[in-house]
């Protein structure tokens, strides 16, 4: 039994900006995989919810016209993983999508829950930073659309204004096109678990496959919310590829990541870890795009 | 007479456990329940100064509010032990229904009553409670040091008991020039039971007699304890234990029923549930003893072992519950598994302000295990000789009586079992085969033994009743104080039942909820005895129906009883097969005579004065990432000899479990706590790693069938070995890959981490 004050169904888009504008305390709630549980454990007591579970416009993956990606924010994680298209452009999303809890969580939670939730740990998120995704806000004024780094203001805390709410996920051609990524989730067991420490990279590489165009790579729980490792990116641009410089980008990511100490894991082992999962990741991913090493 | 003994027959209750019709505690409450939601302690150690109610009793639907201030000031003791009429031997009684002087985060201090969950939890969240708040303890060898906070009033010090076994002088032969000394401090973690079914139990009162419905291995023992707890005759108490989704020993203890009980009696007797949510089931049941263990073995160099110490810290947390039993168990297994001239061993049971440890599966023998299996191989290091070769050197011979058990190793178990183990794993090649790894994965093979005895006997009451009711169709009923706790002692014992009457398995009906009121006296699920006790009862039980129905059978057929017998549900002429009559037949003509009619029942109660010793092994192949700090478990075999199989498919099952919790023993799980609070960190499935499905290899497990002699069908234990063993075998495996002996479990890949820095195998 949950302590639920009031639930209020949304019809469309635009009737949940209503509801958002006339219950501004109201909790959005879509696959409830993180507002169920947190309602469980009484911290959202009482609280009204307003529910766009229905809203069917918000599903799917699809291609716009300048080739950008389009994630509607109730897809869930299941869907992702198998769509075509996710397949296709950012295979990388799909498989860290897969590394959410167990089977029944991947089927009713969304991405767009995930985002919205501000949790470091979330596992479509560092993917997400590694692509330069873009979020899509709907609210009275229409649609906003802002740079993933910037939706997230600190741990727990997204940048929602009143009366909106998040309706895609948008990840551009350039962030994919020739690009090919790697999730590593390292975590205490093989499911049902939430990151010790996530990382994503993707590469492209040059025609000859020999120079590495551009590396991209982003942390989940290495600060307090995910972050892009910009020194390593920098070093790796440009430079041909080798084992070596897999080493060489693995050891800069330290000087952008700040994992911090706590029970649930030490400091020096987060980065101990995060250096080892920048480098295999990193290989991995050469080894995507063709790359002989 | 085995003619469904031995053989894999489906379980009893599998068709209503798939399709959902089988009923547990929560299914069987009434919907009119008043909702009992325990508060607790949210400090480690101090008074409950106050607790104000007036806030929690505004909000609507809260019925009532009780307090530490207002329950009986009746100590009670918890165990579930056999009662003892000898004060000397019974459990100690150091806990009330409620709590002022709270010992652990998480003891209970108040419970608010109310008409559903939601307004349960709104009164619990309005209550404010005030406390004096006192230095706490958390470790057991802190918790012996001088200006430890004192836990119990009665108990300076913390040790709760010390008891030592001395063998030879080993002063003296550590002496003897030329030996080899070893040394090792280990420590295993607290870990939680995380049964499926959390505790729940439902009370009211009938007719001035309190009833209690309770997921419980022990209805006949709760009785008891709630009778003490409310300072009630025990007579006035009922106690009714339905089907149950595991209890591995957390359920070995009377847990919420004296609370829910006296809470029923505080609204006049209206029906009260208590249900323990996940997180309470991890702090506020029971837990598993961590313990610290000390050794030290002094080995001559071929070998051979001149002298050894054993000193084991066992952490008890804030109440006595099962108490010194377990860390005893676990010294007991010390010189009976490798026996030596010359042993000192010392074993302490501490208060802390953790959770109070209970009963769990293996019951001091995991713990025991990984000690003293890590030790083995620590020793084989240190002297340079394979692991194998000691342990067939050293480890308990054939012949071998255990003066205080008389407990007797009839056949060659160990050689047979490690011979088994070998051979499935590979171990030999394996071993070869990963000699001189440097890579930065590496894999490696170990193993371990495990001593286990079954039942309890003579440290207390082994008895077992039975109840067979014969139905006028032939088919019967059967009823045993041995609770049905998932393991399948209902469908064993239907087997046992069937095969000792003489009747199909399909004509027999197991009863399985235990109700106090009708069910014969036994004292539940516990110490892997099920099998073993029950089969005592079953046989003595069904030797007496068949006594009565060919009494019968020679009333009505006029043939004597010497010439007639009861095979497969049918009265048969010995001296030339014919078939008289079926026992249908004979049951309805019996129950329906206008003569002299008779309901055909037997119920007897057996002692059983013997105990049986139940060993085996595991055999683990790792695969270690050492720059991943991750360990992961490639094989893992469990070879046991449990006597004869009852029914190998179930035996096979209990030991699938007791592997998979041997392996979140061994790699992932441990209860942790905030050293500057004391407050439980991960008690929920997220933070607290119990391992999944794609952590386990296939488990295999095989079985030595080597019948036991005391054992009316030679089975032995089962239920708990299989969880003793694994842990120290992937250790082991470890150490084989890597050169590193781990001194803990759970091997996360943070204990990892540390100790590949140490041995320099990786570098930041």
């Amino acid at each position: 039994m949950y302590d639920i004050k009031a639930l209020y169904q949304a019809q469309s888009v635009a009737d949940a900006v209503a509801l958002r504008l006339a219950h501004p305390e109201a909790q959005i709630i879509a696959g409830g995989s993180d507002v169920l549980v947190q309602l469980r454990e009484g911290r959202r007591a009482g609280a009204e919810l307003i529910s766009i579970q229905t809203l069917d416009e918000l599903r799917g993956v699809s291609l716009e016209g300048d080739g950008t990606l389009r994630i509607g924010s109730l897809t869930s994680f299941s869907h992702i993983t198998r769509h075509p298209l996710i397949q296709k452009c950012v295979n990388v999303l799909g498989e860290a999508a897969d590394q959410v809890g167990g089977p029944q969580i991947r089927n009713i939670g969304t991405i767009g829950g995930n985002t919205c939730n501000g949790a470091t740990s979330a596992d479509t998120a560092s993917t997400l930073f590694a692509y330069d995704a873009v979020v899509e806000l709907t609210g009275p004024e229409g649609v906003r659309r802002l740079p993933i780094g910037e939706f997230y203001l600190g741990a727990g805390r997204v940048d929602i204004r009143p009366g909106e709410l998040q309706t895609a996920i948008l990840i551009p051609k350039d962030s994919y096109e020739n690009c090919f990524g790697h999730y590593i989730k390292y975590a205490m067991r093989s499911a049902m678990d939430i990151a010790t420490l996530g990382t994503s990279v993707n590469i492209r590489l040059s025609a000859d496959k020999k120079t590495v165009e551009r590396a991209r790579v982003a942390f989940g729980v290495a600060g307090p919310i995910p972050l892009r490792a910009r020194h390593a990116e920098e070093l790796a641009a440009g430079q041909p590829v080798s084992a070596e410089l897999a080493g060489r980008f693995a050891r800069a990511v330290k000087e952008d990541i700040n994992p911090r100490d706590s029970w649930r894991a030490a400091r020096d082992f987060r980065l101990h870890i995060a250096v080892e999962s920048a480098k295999r990741a990193f290989l991995e991913s050469v080894k995507l795009a063709g790359g002989a090493l | 007479m085995s003619k469904n003994v031995g053989k894999s027959v489906p379980r009893v209750d599998a068709y209503e456990k798939a399709a959902g019709r089988a009923k547990y505690v929560d299914d069987l409450c009434g919907r009119e329940a008043l909702i009992a939601r325990v508060v607790h302690s949210a400090v480690a150690h101090g008074f409950v100064r106050s607790i104000r109610t007036e806030a929690a009793e505004a909000v609507p639907g809260v019925v009532k509010v009780l307090t530490c201030f207002d329950v009986p000031d009746i100590p009670f003791p918890t165990a579930g032990h056999p009662w003892s009429t000898d004060p000397e031997h019974q459990d100690t009684a150091d806990r009330r229904l409620l709590n002022r002087h709270v010992r652990y985060w998480g003891d209970d201090v108040a419970v608010v009553l109310a008409e559903n969950e939601v307004a349960a939890a709104q009164g619990a969240a309005a209550l404010e409670a005030e406390y004096d708040v006192l230095p706490f303890v958390l470790d057991a060898q802190e918790a012996m040091g001088p200006g430890a906070p004192q836990i119990h009033e009665d108990c300076p010090g913390n040790v709760l008991k010390h008891t030592s076994l001395r063998r030879g002088d080993y002063e003296a032969a550590r002496r003897e020039p030329g030996l080899i000394k070893v040394e090792g401090w280990y420590d295993t973690p607290t870990v939680q039971h995380c049964h499926i079914e959390n505790h729940s139990c439902f009370a009211c009162q009938e007719a001035g007699r309190v009833v209690v419905v309770s997921s419980t291995q022990i209805p006949h023992i709760v009785r008891r304890v709630v009778g003490q707890a409310l300072g009630l005759p025990w007579g006035k108490v009922r106690v009714v234990k339905p089907y149950i989704g595991g209890g591995f020993g957390n359920k070995q203890d009377a847990l919420y029923e004296p609370l829910c009980a006296w809470c029923s009696t505080q609204v006049g007797g209206r029906l009260v549930k208590l249900a323990c949510s996940r997180e309470e089931t991890f702090v506020s049941n029971r837990v598993r003893h961590a313990i610290r263990t000390h050794i030290i073995s002094y080995v001559r160099p071929d070998g051979t072992l001149a002298a050894r110490k054993f000193e084991a810290f066992s952490n008890q947390g804030a109440y006595a519950s099962h108490g010194h039993s377990v860390a005893a168990k676990g010294m007991g297994a010390f010189p009976q598994l490798y026996p030596c001239e010359n042993v000192e061993c010392d074993a302490w049971t501490v208060y802390t302000n953790r959770p109070a440890a209970g009963a769990m599966r293996g019951y001091g023998i995991p713990q025991a295990m990984f000690a003293g299996e890590s030790h083995i191989d620590d020793i084989c290091a240190a002297i340079g000789m394979d692991p194998l070769e000691f342990r067939r050197k050293n480890l308990m011979p054939v012949g071998y009586v255990d003066g205080f058990s008389k407990n007797e190793l009839y056949t060659d178990s160990f050689n047979q079992c490690i011979d088994r183990g070998m051979e499935a794993l590979g171990y030999r090649e394996k071993l070869e085969r990963y000699k001189h790894q440097t890579g930065p994965v590496r894999r490696g093979v170990g193993m371990a033994v495990f001593w286990y005895n079954t039942a309890v006997w003579p440290i207390s009451l082994e008895s077992s009743s039975c109840r067979m009711v014969l139905n006028q169709d032939g088919s019967l009923q059967f009823q045993t104080g041995e609770t049905e706790i998932g393991q399948g002692c209902d469908t064993a014992y239907t087997q046992m039942v069937a095969d000792a009457v003489g009747v199909p398995l399909e004509d027999v009906h197991v009863v399985s909820a235990q109700d106090t009121d009708v069910t014969p006296y036994g004292t539940g699920a516990y110490a892997s005895r099920q099998t073993y006790v029950g089969s005592f009862s079953i046989v003595q039980t069904a030797a007496a129906l068949r006594q009565r129905i060919l009494d019968i059978a020679h009333g009505q057929t006029r043939m004597p009883v010497s010439n007639l017998d009861l095979v497969d549900g049918k009265i048969i002429r010995r001296s030339d097969g014919r078939v008289l009559k079926t026992l249908g037949e004979l049951a309805a003509e019996s129950l329906y005579s206008l003569e002299h009619s008779q309901h055909i029942t037997a119920e007897t109660t057996a002692q059983i004065k013997s105990n049986a010793y139940s060993f085996g092994c595991s055999f683990a192949e790792v695969e270690v990432d050492i720059p991943m700090c991750r360990a992961t478990l490639l094989r893992l075999v469990n070879v046991h000899d449990c006597g004869s199989l009852i029914n190998p498919a179930l035996a096979e099952a209990q030991v699938h479990g007791g592997m998979s919790m041997a392996i979140g023993y061994g790699l992932s799980e441990e209860l942790k706590f905030d050293e500057k609070t004391g407050r439980p960190l991960n008690n929920n499935l997220l933070d607290y790693k119990l391992s999944t499905f794609l952590d386990h290899p296939t488990l295999e497990a095989k079985f030595v069938e080597n019948p036991e002699p005391t054992s009316p069908f030679g089975a032995k234990a089962l239920g708990e070995p299989p969880a003793c063993s694994g842990a120290p075998a992937i250790r082991n495996a470890i150490l084989n890959a890597t050169g590193v002996a781990i001194d803990r479990c759970p091997i996360t890949p943070h204990v990892l981490y540390r100790a590949f820095q140490n041995a320099g195998l990786i570098t930041d």
